[in-house]
């Protein structure tokens, strides 16, 4: 892989409130062009809501986050658009609109581009579903895919306008660890044979591992690195190493002690 | 108390909040219906022709049923009341214009409510919640000209459609009724119809059933856009749409007629 260049997102600074709660803290990150960045983090961490940031969906409280150099908030609705179109998202659940086909999902972002004929967008259409091992699938409701159709056929809509920016969204959730892996290999070789720059929120570390340049784990709102596997696999920091070796955080309870709690017995 | 005065206060804070959005939402679709074509995107035709045929057509069969239904119990109320006085000969004048003017766009309104309201708000609960309304967002569509926009033409266009069915249909087997029960020609009845009710009548019922159309669309819009909670959340959501477009339509009715007949 080439080295990686100049950063297509930058986050500086970002706050973000759900109410009175503040759930993401300074959060300061770079995406640089052409890696695949995981943004790692167990439940609760705000991955998330970094992602829904990162999309332009939710407004920070403080801070920015700039997109390919632009900052979504203060963008004009043609410009904005302009941006969006660089850009894709594949949602966790698939988010493909359950009353068109799955080809007319996919032919969905290049209708709204409004200058491409239907012939076209036919044409793109069955490419992308190609790209992504749905050929044939065109015709198909989105109630009749399986869970690892879903997730493949958004992907195929998120990379209908060739975006330079690709955002999954926890993509191994849900799926048998066949489909996963398969779901890995593509992330892969789509950043292989389009050149895209990815970001990958999961929480499934074996996918993480398989497929990051770059590493950044969030946790309570706040990062706690940003590195690359190896380097992190070595990183000592306790709350990495509990969340990488799958360990409770909780204490451990002896069992006399539960009964009393249980009981309310001080 | 204190309590109570908290949970009022926090009420009536939400209710301004969502009146003020409902706003909002009405001025943004309007904004994309008569503007979207000039920033290359117009109000989707397709979409909405399809919400019509949903909202207009598909009542057709359940709105022919509870029109011809009303009317027949107009005018076996209003024969059984004029009978009183041995003024029979006049149901004709109360059965036309309790029709037009009340009847069918209030049943109209309410089925309107409880088939394509409840559909609207369970339907874009449902959006949100398997995040298709993000997606159309970070797609760069606007999901107001993508879904509320349609909904909105489609409901302001089916809903007086309907209600003028209803007049006809309410009208028609009120007057089968009437002249099998009088002896009267049909011809008799329908040409005394005729002569007591005005255009301003049929107007009186048309506007009021547009102004229920855009209760009903956007209080579904409101309340499906804004579902918590999942699967429960979404049902909440879905009967609150139906029990506020019903109240409001009564209540917006009472004081139309009231503003309408000063």
């Amino acid at each position: 892989m080439d080295m990686p260049r100049a950063p297509l997102i930058e986050v500086r600074d970002l706050s973000a409130h759900y109410g009175a709660e503040q759930v993401l803290f300074d959060v300061n990150l770079a995406v640089l062009e052409g890696e695949i960045m995981v943004i790692m983090g167990g439940s609760g961490s705000g991955k998330s809501t970094l992602l829904r940031h990162l999309l332009g969906l939710e407004t920070p409280s403080a801070g920015q986050v700039l997109m390919l150099g632009s900052d979504m908030a203060k963008l004009g609705a043609r410009d904005q658009l302009a941006l969006r179109r660089q850009i894709g998202v594949a949602f966790q659940g698939g988010a493909l609109f359950s009353s068109l086909s799955v080809a007319e999902n996919v032919k969905l972002p290049l209708r709204e581009r409004g200058d491409l004929g239907e012939t076209t967008m036919d044409i793109i259409a069955r490419l992308k579903l190609e790209v992504v091992n749905l050929a044939g699938c065109g015709d198909m409701m989105p109630a009749e895919l399986s869970g690892g159709m879903l997730k493949r056929a958004a992907v195929a809509r998120a990379i209908a306008l060739d975006p330079r920016l690709l955002f999954f969204d926890e993509p191994s959730a849900g799926l048998d660890p066949t489909v996963a892996a398969a779901l890995d290999e593509l992330i892969l070789q789509l950043r292989l044979a389009l050149e895209m720059t990815i970001v990958v929120v999961t929480h499934e570390m074996e996918s993480a591992f398989k497929i990051a340049d770059r590493i950044t784990v969030l946790d309570r709102g706040r990062v706690l690195a940003v590195e690359p596997v190896e380097r992190l696999l070595r990183n000592d920091n306790p709350r990495i190493q509990n969340l990488l070796n799958r360990r409770a955080e909780t204490p451990e309870i002896e069992s006399a002690d539960y009964l009393r709690r249980l009981t309310g017995e001080a | 108390m204190l309590a109570r005065v908290e949970i009022l206060g926090r009420q009536t804070v939400r209710a301004l909040d969502e009146i003020g959005y409902a706003a909002v939402l009405f001025g943004e679709a309007l904004i994309w219906i008569f503007a979207g074509h000039r920033w290359g995107q117009p109000l989707r035709l397709s979409a909405t022709v399809a919400q019509m045929l949903e909202i207009g057509i598909l009542a057709l069969p359940i709105a022919t049923l509870l029109a011809a239904t009303v009317g027949v119990m107009l005018a076996i109320q209003s024969l059984y009341s004029l009978g009183l006085f041995g003024a029979q000969s006049f149901a004709h004048v109360g059965i036309a214009l309790s029709v037009t003017r009340e009847f069918s766009p209030l049943i109209i309104g309410i089925l309107v409510a409880g088939r394509s309201g409840s559909a609207l708000a369970a339907r874009l609960g449902t959006m949100s919640i398997n995040q298709e309304i993000d997606a159309l967002r970070v797609i760069g569509i606007n999901p107001v000209r993508f879904l509320v926009a349609p909904a909105l033409i489609a409901m302001l266009i089916m809903l007086p459609a309907l209600t003028m069915w209803a007049n006809l249909v309410a009208l028609g087997a009120a007057g089968l009724y009437v002249s099998a029960a009088l002896d009267l020609s049909l011809a008799a009845y329908t040409a005394g119809t005729l002569e007591v009710l005005s255009p301003n009548d049929l107007a009186h019922g048309l506007a009021k059933s547009a102004l229920f159309a855009l209760l009903i669309a956007l209080l579904g819009v409101v309340n499906g856009s804004r579902v918590e909670g999942g699967a429960e959340g979404l049902g909440r959501a879905t009967t609150r749409s139906v029990v506020q477009a019903i109240s409001a339509i009564v209540v917006t009715d009472m004081v139309f007629a009231f503003v309408a007949t000063q």
